[in-house]
């Protein structure tokens, strides 16, 4: 991905009301820290030379953290740069659960892992869903006009914020 | 049959709904109508898009009972299993064991209509488990106790007013709920606890995946995703039509679904879940340990019939099936937009599509009470993502249904006046409206005694009692001289047999016997740049018995008509129409009533006549010999709208020198006869009103202009809406030169 394609994301991140940070991997913990409101709960990143375990995001995920954490912390496994979509893996660690129940979203994504559009997003996807993987497209925060007017944060988080890991 | 009393009915329902739902179903539909039409400008090749989309559900359709049979092993090798259910007591009845096994005691739901469909939140609430709708929309109507009146909208037809009162009314709460953040702020919260409790997930899907097993679920609140992921139990409930082969084959629905519904580049929320999903089991009982084991998680995939099979079998209904569900048919439409789908829906399914869901679901009478709301103006067809003809499938039930009743009473009164091809079952008020033509020429041959005639109280008032004709609106008036007569009583133009090009000009039955000087204007501005013009004998289109949806005869007549201008056609002539109804009958539905060779000859020809007169400036013609100067306020027609024509007739009305604004309303709400009925006046001057609003209103664009308008219904509504004159663009842009008569 180029450093073009990494504008055009930010700014599709920008235009679905996603701010983003962009660090290196060894700024990772010391942004996190800037950023999180706490409680905060968190799944480990799986991205080389970064990881939770110093900063103020409690591992493991438990049933009173998804409810009372401000924050959750996951790993975006790719982004989509035409719409500023995250990628988000169900996976054994809880990525699911804690993208979802805090007020706020931080997702950690490497700048490598960003497909140009959904028809490449789908490309990569058909692999993981033979493989009995399962995803969410997240776009932005949740929302709804069902109460008369457009709110934003009903069952998934109100706020979102991506960290783009540039050196990975 | 419909007779006085269910017509009075029918109004008294609709009235009814215009007043306590109108205005939330008016502000929230339009403004879902108006960001579609954005998200769609923005959002690079719409329609390209769209055609990709329909030919993925044109061949997974066709694939369909192979894709059951994969889906069904591949989510079993996932651990999970699937259901096909043949009916609606069927599904229900394998939820509730489901629910039994699962020693459920309360179920959690994203919204869903195939739910709605199969009535599970009744079947379980009766084996004493509770359901809670978790989207916002559905959580009110089920406060309420009331039925979705919108595809993807449930609660639309409620302002944030009424929600709030009834809020505070039903829950009580310590501080009084205001705002709409208020709202969702406790919406969320009760139904979060409901989540954090439920013991089984019942959500929809919008579409499932047979090579991997997997289920696609679009949504923006997050409640679908909750509602897979934190009860152990998951079950989707999805028609069997929602299978598409593979993740490969979403792409362009991705793209479309939440433009289509309402107007979002993207929805918020795609899940792909491959189920039993590998997310950790969540127990809120136990809420300091870590998270659970996915291993016990456990999933069903019911995949509803409940007539789906046999739709598929349906030459005409089976294009329902690739119905993503979006709403953008109702959210397009005047009539939906005025009174929802209270109104213009069944029981479960609303909007334009309703009639072909209802029709296969629950059979063909269950869309009685609102097939005939669709007036077949089209502004449906551009909006639908996979390009389904919904005035088309509206047009099939509505002649089955024609089909299936007894000869009514008074038929015997339009009988002798009718020489339709249609059974003699057909309403009596269809009837005369599907035979417009033939009325017209028995009224002006007979005029001036005919208009004396027809304006008559007595004679007003027996048409609205057994003819269901409002006596509230005006009738045409017939004129004695005939557009032909006319044409006839002409000495050929100098220029006669010289001409640049050759048209022959139809005339219909409007313009031959009703509005003849827009037919005069027609030929005079034909030849005056340069065209050599005949005129065709008056033989009527078959868009008056198609609208009433009466097949047969709509065939006759286009065979009719295709069999009078194939001389013109065959000695090289363009066909030239005034009225844009018929050139759309021409292009499109001539598709479905002739052979291909002769549609699409007769189609290739023929032009709407200010696309014509565009096409003769674009080579050559001399715009200064129009007639210019005017300040006009156009309405486009609906069709002509759908067939992107009208933008020619702003191009012309501007080279000829008029300044022009246009109005941006889906209909003017007459809809040929739809206004005349006496059930529907009402609703069609309330459809109306947007019109005059834009023309005449706070809007202002209209101020102190010339109204024109291209349809002659669309003419006889704004005459009704108050307008003076409202001539067809061709008759401004007409050369003042004297009459070569």
């Amino acid at each position: 991905m180029t450093v073009r394609d990494l504008r055009r994301f930010e700014s599709s991140l920008d235009a679905a009301g996603v701010a983003a940070t962009r660090v290196d991997a060894a700024d990772v913990a010391d942004a996190l820290d800037r950023l999180v409101e706490t409680p905060a709960v968190g799944v480990p990143l799986g991205i080389d030379g970064v990881s939770l375990d110093e900063t103020v995001v409690d591992l493991p995920p438990t049933p009173r953290l998804l409810k009372t954490a401000r924050t959750g912390v996951t790993p975006v496994a790719a982004g989509v740069v035409e719409h500023g979509t995250f990628v988000l893996r169900s996976d054994a660690d809880g990525t699911e659960p804690v993208s979802l129940y805090p007020p706020t979203h931080v997702g950690v994504l490497r700048a490598s892992d960003l497909h140009a559009d959904f028809t490449a997003a789908f490309d990569r996807l058909d692999g993981t869903l033979a493989e009995g993987g399962s995803a969410i497209l997240a776009t932005g925060a949740s929302a709804t006009a069902d109460m008369g007017e457009l709110v934003h944060g009903v069952h998934g988080p109100r706020t979102v914020h991506a960290v783009i890991v540039e050196d990975r | 049959m419909r007779d006085e009393s269910t017509r009075a009915a029918t109004a008294a329902h609709i009235r009814d709904l215009l007043e306590t739902e109108g205005d939330a179903v008016h502000k929230n539909t339009t403004h879902l109508n108006r960001v579609r039409y954005e998200a769609n400008a923005a959002g690079g090749d719409i329609d390209a898009l769209r055609s990709e989309a329909r030919a993925i559900k044109e061949e997974a359709i066709e694939r369909l009972p192979e894709l059951v049979e994969r889906v069904r092993e591949r989510v079993a090798a996932n651990g999970g299993r699937v259901y096909v259910a043949d009916d609606a007591a069927d599904a229900n009845d394998y939820i509730e064991r489901v629910c039994a096994d699962a020693d459920a005691d309360s179920v959690v739901k994203s919204k869903s209509m195939t739910t709605e469909e199969i009535g599970v939140n009744d079947a379980l609430e009766a084996a004493g488990i509770d359901v809670h709708e978790t989207d916002l929309g559905e959580f009110v109507v089920q406060v309420a106790d009331e039925s979705p009146s919108h595809l993807v909208g449930p609660a639309i037809h409620k302002s944030r007013a009424e929600i709030t009162a009834l809020f505070n009314d039903v829950f009580d709460p310590d501080v009084p709920l205001e705002t709409a953040e208020d709202l969702t702020r406790f919406a969320r919260d009760h139904v979060g606890e409901r989540i954090e409790r439920a013991d089984v997930g019942v959500t929809g899907a919008n579409f499932v995946l047979a090579e991997s097993g997997s289920i696609a679920l679009v949504t923006n609140e997050g409640n679908a995703r909750k509602c897979a992921v934190t009860p152990d139990t998951h079950v989707a409930v999805a028609g069997v039509e929602k299978l598409l082969p593979s993740a490969a084959d979403l792409p362009p629905f991705a793209e479309l679904i939440a433009k289509a519904a309402g107007g979002q580049d993207v929805a918020t929320y795609l899940s792909l879940l491959t189920p039993p999903v590998d997310s950790p089991t969540i127990d809120f009982d136990a809420p300091d340990e870590p998270l659970g084991d996915a291993d016990d998680r456990t999933f069903h995939l019911v995949l509803v019939d409940n007539g789906r099979l046999d739709m598929r079998e349906d030459d005409d209904l089976r294009e329902t099936l690739y119905c993503i569900r979006c709403g953008a048919c109702g959210n397009s439409c005047a009539n939906f937009q005025h009174v929802g789908g209270h109104a213009f829906g069944g029981e479960t399914y609303t909007g334009g599509i309703a009639t072909g869901w209802e029709a296969g679901i629950r059979g063909e009478a269950a869309t009685d009470d609102f097939n005939d709301l669709c007036t077949g103006c089209s502004r449906c067809v551009d909006a639908c993502p996979v390009e389904i003809d919904i005035p088309w499938i509206n047009t099939v039930v509505r002649d089955r249904r024609n089909r299936g009743h007894d000869p009514g009473t008074f038929d015997h009164l339009v009988e002798g006046l009718t020489p339709d091809d249609d059974p003699g079952g057909v309403d009596v008020q269809k009837r005369l409206f599907g035979n417009f033509g033939t009325l017209a020429r028995l009224g002006s041959a007979s005029a001036p005694l005919s208009n004396w005639l027809a304006d008559r109280a007595p004679v007003r008032a027996a048409m609205d009692r057994w003819l269901g004709v409002d006596r509230r609106r005006d009738l045409p008036s017939f004129e004695r001289e005939t557009l032909r007569d006319w044409f006839a009583a002409r000495d050929p133009l100098p220029s006669a047999g010289r001409a640049d090009r050759d048209a022959v000009l139809y005339p219909d039955a409007y313009t031959n016997y009703v509005l003849t000087g827009r037919g005069k204007a027609a030929v005079r501005t034909l030849e005056a740049l340069g065209v050599d013009v005949t005129l065709a004998p008056c033989h009527e289109s078959g868009r008056a018995p198609l609208s009433q949806g009466m097949i047969e005869t709509a065939r006759t007549q286009a065979e009719r008509v295709s069999d009078a201008l194939a001389p013109a056609l065959d000695a090289g002539r363009d066909v030239v129409v005034v009225e844009p109804s018929d050139i759309a009958m021409f292009r499109n539905e001539y598709a479905r009533l002739l052979d291909d060779a002769t549609h699409e000859r007769l189609a290739a020809n023929s032009y709407e006549s200010m696309e014509y007169v565009y096409g003769l400036l674009e080579n050559g013609a001399d715009a200064d010999a129009l007639t210019g100067g005017g300040d006009v306020a156009y309405h486009g027609h609906c069709q002509q709208r759908t067939l992107g024509l009208a933008g020619y007739t702003e191009a012309v009305l501007r080279r000829a020198g008029h300044d022009v604004v246009t109005s941006d309303v889906e209909c003017c709400g007459m809809a040929g006869s739809f206004g005349y009925k006496s059930e529907y006046y009402e609703l069609s001057m309330d459809v109306g009103a947007d019109l005059r609003e834009q023309f005449a209103g706070d809007d202002g664009r209209g101020t102190d202009r010339r109204v024109a308008a291209s349809g002659a219904s669309c003419h006889e509504q704004l005459l009704a809406l108050a307008f003076d004159g409202v001539p067809h663009p061709i008759e401004l842009v007409v050369p003042d030169t004297p009459d070569a008569r």
